[in-house]
């Protein structure tokens, strides 16, 4: 096992890159601890495979090192670098049993057979798939493959990482939420270092203790799930984790004041005179709806409800604020106001994004 | 899933119906009608029940050409399916190469099969053939006119010539098939260039490897312009083979009763042969 | 307009793949199929539209009886989970394809691609090719294509499966607001409850062939009628305890409620992740599990316990980080509650629900 070092790693599929543009994966430096859970998280096409696959090896990049430990890997073929992978679709042997597919990697690296069994043993019963090693696997459900897959990834206690791609896409809802429990205490249990791919923020922020979020080939933020709920630094940040996503307000700042749509909230410091497009923003979470706004300070937002959407454990309030969408969430056991005409963002969670990066308090903010 | 049931779809399947009897079905009946029956011209008929059949069984020519008809299907899927498999695992996979490989690979197929018999008639020759030439020029004694076992091998190394591109062919359709990943895994688990073989490829080749067998039989074992040209049967028998063996008989003597059995047993042989290799093969995949 | 189905079943060799089923879809609903990966949405769906003949039943339009009409001959669009354009044909094209089958005037045509089109947001895309554009998008064109023939019926077959989650969150609140002005029937398969809750409308909710409910989205989700339903409608799954009811009070760990006048027994007590709280709330009692995994989503904790045989999930707002590997009290509001018969029938709705 090893530490991840990516050094100013940039790729671009072009052989003569010009501009910024080209590049598929900007420039990036970024440590990954040993035994650690990281996710990188995006929508199709932000760069998140391109930069699995310069870790897995199958892809050289055009610029910066890879180091696992101290070892410079950047150039070494997949075989050479000791990891482990599971990909989107299940990828099994058709024609060896259960068992003979979790001992495979163990078997190609010559180990004891009486220590291969033991850990056959050990990962089937983790996959609880301990009754059907003697099976073959061709015929099993694409749930079954996907946990043979996941225990092929485990079997080996060696390697320096286990990549994830996307590995619960076939699975079905509910076999999803086992799946992610064993992963995790299977992490627990061994320490691999390990990277999951997903555009799944549910996925990704429960499996991950650090969440790389990317976006258009960039790096916009890296944190805990909680820095990213609690303080995104970015807008797509805001907009990407949590469901749904953060309401962005275009404002007029001016130190601990925003005026938006002609009313003044309170900003929780000064924020100083930022410049460019400047935008307010505030999870669904923490606004709440309220009736017969006399608009004075701290009244909040006038607000027109257009849709109330019930989702089990809250409801999902959907209207505007002059002509900007807003939405805020209300709890299953809290009563819908009659008359909602406004809407009171709690001061503590408001931010403040100039051109779309996070502006902190002129005066700083206490850290977590 | 199933399909909705239309019986309007059955009006769509007519004309092939029509056109299927009229180029089998008749023709076949016509066969089995002679097969049943002597006549001694002018169009007379006489119910001879099996007795061609029994003929056709107890005849030593026959049998010998059987014989040689199996050797030869033998030997031809025997090298023509594990070097088509060989070639198609180091034909490359993608960009212009794999364009030009594909067209070169497609040439020997576009050859009409007398064609194809020619050209090694006349490669093989030893006064003016390249082949021939150089062979006796290098001490080898090659005829394949008067040696049998240099006819054989002529013949083998122009059906493989001819017909090793197709099983090629199908196999590396069936190799493009196969998802990167299966690859990536099997080198993450360090799988070794054999075990990859074993375990990815030849599993998922096994659906057009089975068309490619029985396509190579089937072809093989009626085998009939390239030897004709070549060799025309000879020397002696050596190279007549079931379908020589059945014109010699048909047009060269005129024994339509036997030729009519031994035609139908001559189908039902290659059914029965292509029935088991079907079942063998399919079996074997849907073993749990 | 309705579709009525009577009695409609679907058998192969001696598998059921549907069990008979009626069912009533009026005009202008949105009908959501909810249930698991193989559970019947899809030959459900294949009855409806006609592409499968039902080996029972009646189907029944407009009161007029189309069992065994061909679907060519009935107004019915479907859109599946895979993006199905045509690749060689421009977003309009393919939008007009329908129209043009139908044999509608050209200006006819224009007037609703273009109408089409910009309900959908494709307006700056019409000139485009499929294929050029982002699977969202992609998935716009076929709803497009599905609108605009002005079918009676549109079937939905997991739409939004294969899109990123973002995208599908934003359709899901699109797709109603959409379907809201077609006055058509909208029949819309899932395997996510989430999904059918957003998208609201009617639910009927799928298991292994058979229709366990039907009914106004947040009365199923509410109050279904079995511990099936209960399981289908609920994500994540819901939570189950064995319980004894005597004397009129329910016993769980300890803690106990009354029940009203229910017969004394054992009953399964089951109860959503989210009603499961950290701190006492008045009435709630208390349960001792163990914590084998805290996941944290940064607006939410999802507790993974374990108490005997059961795995227990606990949804609880912000984060929270109590020991795993140990044992944990958890506090449940018997308001919260349903109790299952022996039979998996509901005995006593959770006292909540029926408040709402």
């Amino acid at each position: 096992m090893a530490r991840i070092t990516l050094d100013a790693l940039a790729h671009s599929y072009l052989p003569a890159p010009r501009g910024e543009d080209d590049f598929a994966l900007k420039p990036m430096t970024m440590t990954w601890q040993d035994g650690g859970a990281y996710a990188l998280l995006g929508s199709s096409g932000c760069g998140k495979t391109t930069l699995l696959n310069i870790i897995s090896g199958l892809l050289v990049p055009s610029r910066g090192r890879v180091l696992f430990g101290d070892r410079d890997v950047t150039t070494l073929p997949t075989a050479a670098r000791n990891i482990a992978q599971v990909f989107q679709f299940p990828v099994v042997y058709d024609t060896m049993t259960v068992r003979d597919n979790l001992a495979f990697p163990l078997k190609n690296r010559g180990m004891p057979a009486a220590r291969i069994a033991a850990r056959v043993a050990e990962v089937a019963a983790m996959i609880g798939m301990a009754d059907a090693l003697d099976r073959r696997a061709r015929g099993l459900t694409a749930d079954a493959k996907q946990k043979i897959s996941l225990g092929r990834g485990m079997v080996r206690q060696d390697v320096n990482a286990i990549l994830f791609d996307e590995p619960l896409t076939v699975i079905d809802p509910h076999m999803k939420w086992e799946l992610r429990t064993q992963l995790k205490s299977l992490h627990r249990q061994f320490g691999h270092t390990m990277i999951y791919v997903t555009h799944d923020q549910t996925e990704a922020l429960t499996f991950a203790d650090q969440v790389v979020v990317m976006s258009e080939g960039r790096v916009v933020q890296a944190g805990t799930p909680q820095a990213l709920f609690d303080r995104p630094e970015h807008t797509f940040v805001g907009y990407f984790i949590g469901s749904p996503g953060m309401n962005l307000l275009d404002a007029e700042v001016r130190g601990d004041r925003a005026l938006i749509a002609g009313a003044q909230v309170a900003l929780p410091g000064d924020h100083g005179l930022p410049q460019g497009r400047v935008q307010i923003g505030i999870r669904p979470e923490f606004v709440t709806p309220a009736e017969g706004g006399r608009g004075e300070e701290g009244g909040g937002l006038p607000f027109r409800l257009e849709r109330v959407e019930d989702v089990g454990h809250h409801r999902i309030l959907r209207g505007r604020v002059g002509d900007q969408p807003l939405t805020m969430l209300l709890p299953e056991d809290h009563a819908l106001p009659a008359g909602i005409d406004r809407a009171v963002p709690a001061t503590a969670h408001l931010h403040v994004y100039a051109d779309d990066w996070r502006v902190p308090p002129v005066a700083g903010e206490r850290a977590d | 899933m199933d399909k909705p049931v239309n019986n309007r779809a059955w009006f769509l399947v007519l004309p092939v119906l029509v056109l299927v009897a009229f180029s089998a079905v008749i023709p076949l009946m016509t066969v089995v009608n002679y097969s049943v029956q002597d006549t001694f011209g002018n169009n007379q008929f006489f119910w001879n029940g099996l007795g061609w059949f029994q003929e056709v069984l107890d005849s030593d020519r026959i049998r010998a050409a059987l014989g040689r008809q199996i050797l030869f299907s033998a030997i031809i899927l025997a090298i023509e399916i594990p070097l088509g498999i060989f070639v198609a695992l180091n034909m490359p996979k993608r960009g212009f190469w794999a364009s030009v490989v594909l067209v070169l690979m497609a040439l020997p197929l576009l050859i009409p099969w007398n064609v194809v018999g020619t050209i090694w008639q006349v490669f093989g020759r030893v006064d003016i053939g390249l082949l021939g030439h150089t062979l006796a020029a290098m001490g080898f004694d090659y005829n394949y006119v008067n040696d049998p076992v240099d006819a054989w091998a002529t013949i083998v190394v122009m059906d493989v010539w001819h017909w090793t591109s197709l099983v090629a062919l199908l196999c590396y359709a069936g190799l493009q098939s196969i998802p990167d990943a299966y690859y990536q895994a099997a080198r993450i688990d360090q799988a070794s260039r054999w075990a990859v073989f074993r375990h990815i490829e030849l599993p998922k080749m096994s659906g057009v490897l089975l068309i490619a067998v029985l396509l190579r039989f089937m072809d093989s074992f009626m085998i009939y312009t390239e030897p004709f040209v070549l060799t025309g049967g000879g020397p002696g028998n050596a190279t007549t083979f079931l379908s020589i063996d059945l014109v010699k008989t048909a047009i060269g003597q005129f024994d339509l009763g036997p030729a009519a059995a031994f035609s139908l047993i001559y189908f039902l042989v290659i059914l029965l042969i292509s029935w088991v290799f079907y079942t063998v093969m399919t079996a074997q995949k849907d073993a749990p | 307009m309705t579709l009525e189905l009577r009695g409609i079943a679907r058998q192969v060799g001696a598998d059921h793949h549907i069990h008979p089923t009626d069912l009533v879809l009026e005009r202008g609903t949105m009908n959501v199929l909810l249930g698991p990966t193989l559970a019947g949405k899809t030959t459900l769906m294949r009855l409806m539209a006609g592409l499968d003949a039902p080996t029972a039943g009646r189907l029944v339009w407009n009161g007029q009886d189309v069992t065994g009409q061909r679907v060519q001959d009935r107004r019915v669009a479907m859109v599946y989970q895979q993006f199905i354009n045509y690749p060689s044909m421009s977003v309009y094209d393919n939008i007009a394809s329908p129209l043009r089958l139908q044999g509608v005037a050209r200006a006819e045509i224009d007037r609703r691609v273009r109408e089409t089109a910009a309900l959908m947001r494709l307006t700056p895309m019409l000139d485009r090719r499929p294929l050029e554009l982002s699977g969202g998008q992609q998935q716009r064109t076929a709803l497009a294509r599905a609108l605009v023939k002005g079918a009676g019926l549109v079937l939905l077959d997991e739409p939004l499966a294969n899109l990123d989650y973002k995208l599908r969150e934003e359709l899901r609140a699109e797709i109603p607001r959409i379907f809201e002005r077609s006055g058509a029937i909208f029949v819309y398969a899932t395997t996510e409850p989430e999904e059918a809750l957003l998208l609201g409308g009617n639910t009927a909710t799928l298991w292994q062939g058979r229709v366990t409910q039907f009914g106004p989205t947040a009365q199923v989700y509410r109050a279904p009628v079995d511990a099936v339903t209960a399981r289908v409608f609920s994500d994540p799954p819901m939570n189950f305890a064995a319980v004894r009811v005597a004397g009129g009070q329910a016993a769980l760990d300890g803690g106990r409620w009354p029940v009203g006048r229910l017969a004394d027994g054992d009953y399964q007590a089951g109860f959503r992740a989210a009603h499961l709280r950290l701190d006492p709330t008045p009435g709630a009692i208390p349960l001792a599990a163990r914590l084998d995994v805290t996941e944290i989503t940064g607006a939410e904790t999802f507790l993974h316990l374990s108490r005997g045989p059961d795995r227990w999930v606990g949804l609880i707002e912000g984060v929270h980080r109590p020991p795993e590997g140990a044992a944990l009290t958890v506090w449940l509001d018997p308001a919260h509650v349903y109790l299952f018969g022996p039979d998996g029938r509901m005995a006593r709705p959770a006292p909540y629900a029926q408040a709402a």
